[in-house]
């Protein structure tokens, strides 16, 4: 299994994609359910237990994708970081408060907890927020003017609006109730302010972006136009059927899940497209991922461990989820 | 205003310092919490449940801390030091690649079991998933020492362009310092976890607990912390051999020898002067430091006037000494408390008053080790390659002056909340009962929690 480096590059900026596609799905829907946080306090609990057992392997796929940026393209790596200083601090402070929140609005004095849980949601918000602020600087390739900067504060506010998506079709899945009766309605919500962001900001995207657009209209590019959004509402309907389902009988398990499933089917296409858009930049209009490669040598060294361990992460991660399956129990530490 | 530089290495050392606090716990209590749980597999007795019940939640509250200063570390790189993965980074990044690969999604994927999946899954998986978090925890350990070691002592590597190239992975990872710095750093993780076990268990003896957990976890802790200091002492030594052999400005420095002599004293107190290259008020045992770093009470030692680039001397002399007299007195009160604890003796007011005092003198221990070998490196990022100064950032000193004073912020206010929040959950667990139904393994219907906040 020996690659030239431009296979390499590309490998691992399809590498890239997927950890980067896997933390905004997992760690989507615990930042959305910590935005939602609401409720009697053991509805409460029972929020933060529904994500318990997962948001620290959840973080885990952020880390590594930024490792994957530092390892397989370090001089991206610096620019981008070096770009987005300021919104990673609040990245990080957000993900700091949520994280620590966790645990001690667990153990700390019943008097404390409020304050924890308000630490928790706005955690979460801020690092929702600051993840779509990233994002939308990102995909503008870093240009500065009041332009640019709109378009990244509509992507903080998008992104935001489908991590609580996403994580409202979580709760319908593992919460029962009072939960559940309300993440009916933020998913309706959620759902709506979702669409109407990722319409806009395709649009946005095409008009300021004349190379992207003529990516999606050259040849058999057409198809794919055409596509994404038909399955894109196929994934709407599905949504919607189990939704109609669910006023009526709750209880529905096998219904509770679809929800998710067809969220889930709309980040796959969201990436889809925003893939196909930049590739194979690692820096939209600016830097290709084969020029910013690191070493052959280390890209090669690193791929080995990646082919062996990442089906290892993938089984015990699914092996994780079937031990939690179903609706969440009392919050309890062992 | 302070510089970029300035600011970055001020923000980089709050960072790692902060962050280093709660891995230096959880590395070992991992392994500790392997053992209470293996004792209960193996004898049934409740206590054991009852041991690993109250540690498990301290060990859920380190490790959230790890976790999220771990995240702020790996932007820390591109953020403050570019020049960093820009020279090494076709090293440092297959090493760090690694350690998220191999560790991090290993420990906090089996932590959710771990956590909150006793009632799910067999008592064996259980087990198994408390073994599997502290492979974690060893692991990641494992690769970022093999880091931070090949920063120290460089090797297998080549430069093409001014980029360090990978010649050797196999000399890369097992680099001449590694092998010490690792024994030495999870040495010190499982004294950290052990006075940290010892400090709560005696508070919780302090404030009326009679039950027996408490007991039975400060017994192990201190007959284990008893073990394992004389263990670092020796493995001390052979790290600090080891960096005379490769890094001899940095001994140089701990020892506060400014001239090249032979017969060197070995400095109890002194109060090092860079402008006159000569120390104050020095206290020495002569020749004694010549004895252990050469095995010759007449041997030679390079004094630092022989090195045209050498690190700061007084943090490095003062870290030592302070990480040296902590490891002394962790060895007087751990051997102390064996001996009066023997038989399951009621340790004397004094010594349980030491422990609660020494809880956390793991991490003074630990940072200040952790400063003589960074500061020690200086002017250095990687030794011979790359200077720390070469590889700061560029972004306005405004910018990182923001971010330290919000990380600063921040982190006090976590730390006073970590505190008090060990020793509140030490109190309140005064109070429960010596066992409950629930501290069997088998599955028992679940009605009401015992309250989240247990």
């Amino acid at each position: 299994m020996i690659m030239d480096i431009s296979t390499l590059a590309l490998v691992f900026w399809g590498l890239l994609g997927v950890a980067v596609f896997m933390y905004a799905l997992l760690d989507g829907y615990d930042l959305g359910v910590g935005m939602l946080l609401s409720g009697t306090e053991a509805e409460r609990d029972r929020m933060v237990a529904s994500i318990g057992p997962f948001w620290d392997a959840n973080e885990t796929w952020l880390v590594l994708a930024v490792g994957i940026l530092l390892i397989a393209f370090p001089s991206a790596h610096s620019v981008i970081l070096r770009e987005l200083y300021l919104p990673a601090l609040a990245l990080l402070v957000g993900l700091i408060l949520r994280g620590v929140s966790f645990d001690f609005r667990a153990k700390a004095i019943s008097p404390l907890r409020p304050l924890w849980d308000h630490c928790f949601r706005i955690g979460s918000a801020l690092a929702a927020l600051a993840q779509g602020y990233m994002l939308g600087r990102f995909v503008a390739g870093f240009e500065s003017g009041l332009l640019a900067q709109a378009f990244a504060m509509l992507s903080a506010l998008c992104v935001a609006a489908a991590y609580l998506y996403i994580g409202s079709a979580w709760l319908i899945m593992k919460t029962e109730g009072a939960i559940l009766q309300r993440a009916l309605r933020w998913l309706r919500l959620s759902g709506a302010l979702t669409l109407l962001g990722l319409v806009f900001i395709s649009a946005f995207n095409l008009v300021v972006r004349p190379e992207v657009a003529e990516r999606w209209l050259e040849g058999y590019a057409m198809v794919l136009l055409v596509l994404l959004p038909l399955l894109g509402m196929g994934c709407l309907w599905f949504v919607e059927s189990a939704l109609a389902v669910l006023q009526i009988t709750p209880e529905c398990h096998k219904s509770s899940r679809k929800p998710f499933i067809g969220v889930v089917g709309l980040f796959l296409l969201a990436f889809i497209a925003l893939g196909y858009s930049y590739f194979p930049y690692v820096i939209p209009g600016k830097m290709l991922a084969v020029d910013a490669a690191s070493h052959g040598a280390s890209l090669q060294f690193i791929l080995w461990g990646v082919v062996i361990v990442l089906p290892m992460i993938i089984v015990y991660t699914v092996f994780s989820y079937r031990v939690f399956w179903g609706k969440s129990e009392d919050l309890r530490y062992y | 205003m302070l510089n970029t530089l300035t600011l970055s290495r001020i923000q980089f050392a709050l960072n790692i310092s902060f962050h280093i606090l709660f891995p230096a716990i959880t590395i070992a209590l991992a392994w500790l919490l392997f053992y209470f749980k293996l004792r209960y597999q193996l004898s049934g007795h409740p206590v054991w449940m009852r041991i690993y019940r109250f540690w498990v939640k301290l060990f859920a509250l380190t490790f959230a801390l790890g976790v999220v200063t771990g995240i702020t570390m790996s932007f820390q790189f591109g953020t403050n030091w570019p020049g960093f993965m820009e020279t090494v980074g076709n090293i440092a990044g297959p090493l760090l690649g690694y350690e998220v690969l191999t560790a991090f999604f290993l420990e906090a994927t089996f932590l959710g079991i771990m956590l909150f999946g006793i009632h799910r899954v067999p008592t064996w998986l259980h087990t198994l998933a408390t073994l599997l978090v502290a492979v974690g925890t060893s692991l990641s350990a494992f690769w970022i020492i093999a880091l931070n070691s090949w920063m120290q002592t460089p090797a297998g590597y080549a430069m093409e362009q001014g980029v360090a190239v990978p010649l050797d992975w196999w000399e890369i990872i097992f680099n001449p310092s590694m092998p010490y710095r690792l024994t030495h750093v999870l040495l010190a993780s499982g004294l950290t976890a052990c006075f940290f076990v010892a400090g709560v268990s005696a508070y919780r003896l302090r404030h009326g607990d009679v039950k027996q957990a408490p007991r039975k976890a400060l017994r192990v802790a201190l007959v284990a912390a008893a073990l394992l200091a004389p263990l670092q002492m020796f493995v001390g030594d052979l790290h600090g051999l080891n960096t005379l052999a490769h890094q001899p400005q940095k001994i140089a420095a701990m020892e506060g020898i400014w001239h090249t002599e032979k017969g060197a004293p070995l400095l109890l107190f002194a109060w090092p002067d860079e402008a006159t290259q000569t120390n104050h008020l020095s206290l020495g045992v002569p020749k004694l430091a010549s004895l252990i770093l050469t095995h010759n009470p007449n041997g030679e030692l390079k004094g630092l006037s022989s090195f045209s680039e050498r690190p700061p001397v007084k943090p490095v002399f003062f870290g030592f000494r302070i990480m040296v007299a902590v490891g002394v007195l962790m060895l007087l009160v751990a051997w102390a408390g064996v001996w009066f604890g023997r038989g399951a003796r009621t340790l004397p007011g004094w010594l349980t008053g030491s422990l609660v005092a020494m809880t956390f003198s793991g991490w003074v221990a630990t940072l200040a080790g952790w400063y003589v070998t960074e500061i020690g490196r200086q002017p250095w990022l990687v030794s011979g390659v790359l200077k720390t100064a070469d590889a700061v950032t560029t972004i306005a000193p405004a910018n990182v002056s923001l971010s330290l004073s919000v990380y600063g912020l921040v982190y006090a206010g976590l730390l006073v909340a970590y505190v008090h929040t060990v020793f509140y959950m030490a109190r309140k667990a005064v109070a429960v009962e010596e066992y409950e139904t629930d501290d069997t393994a088998t599955p028992v219907q679940i009605t009401r929690a015992e309250g989240v906040s247990a």
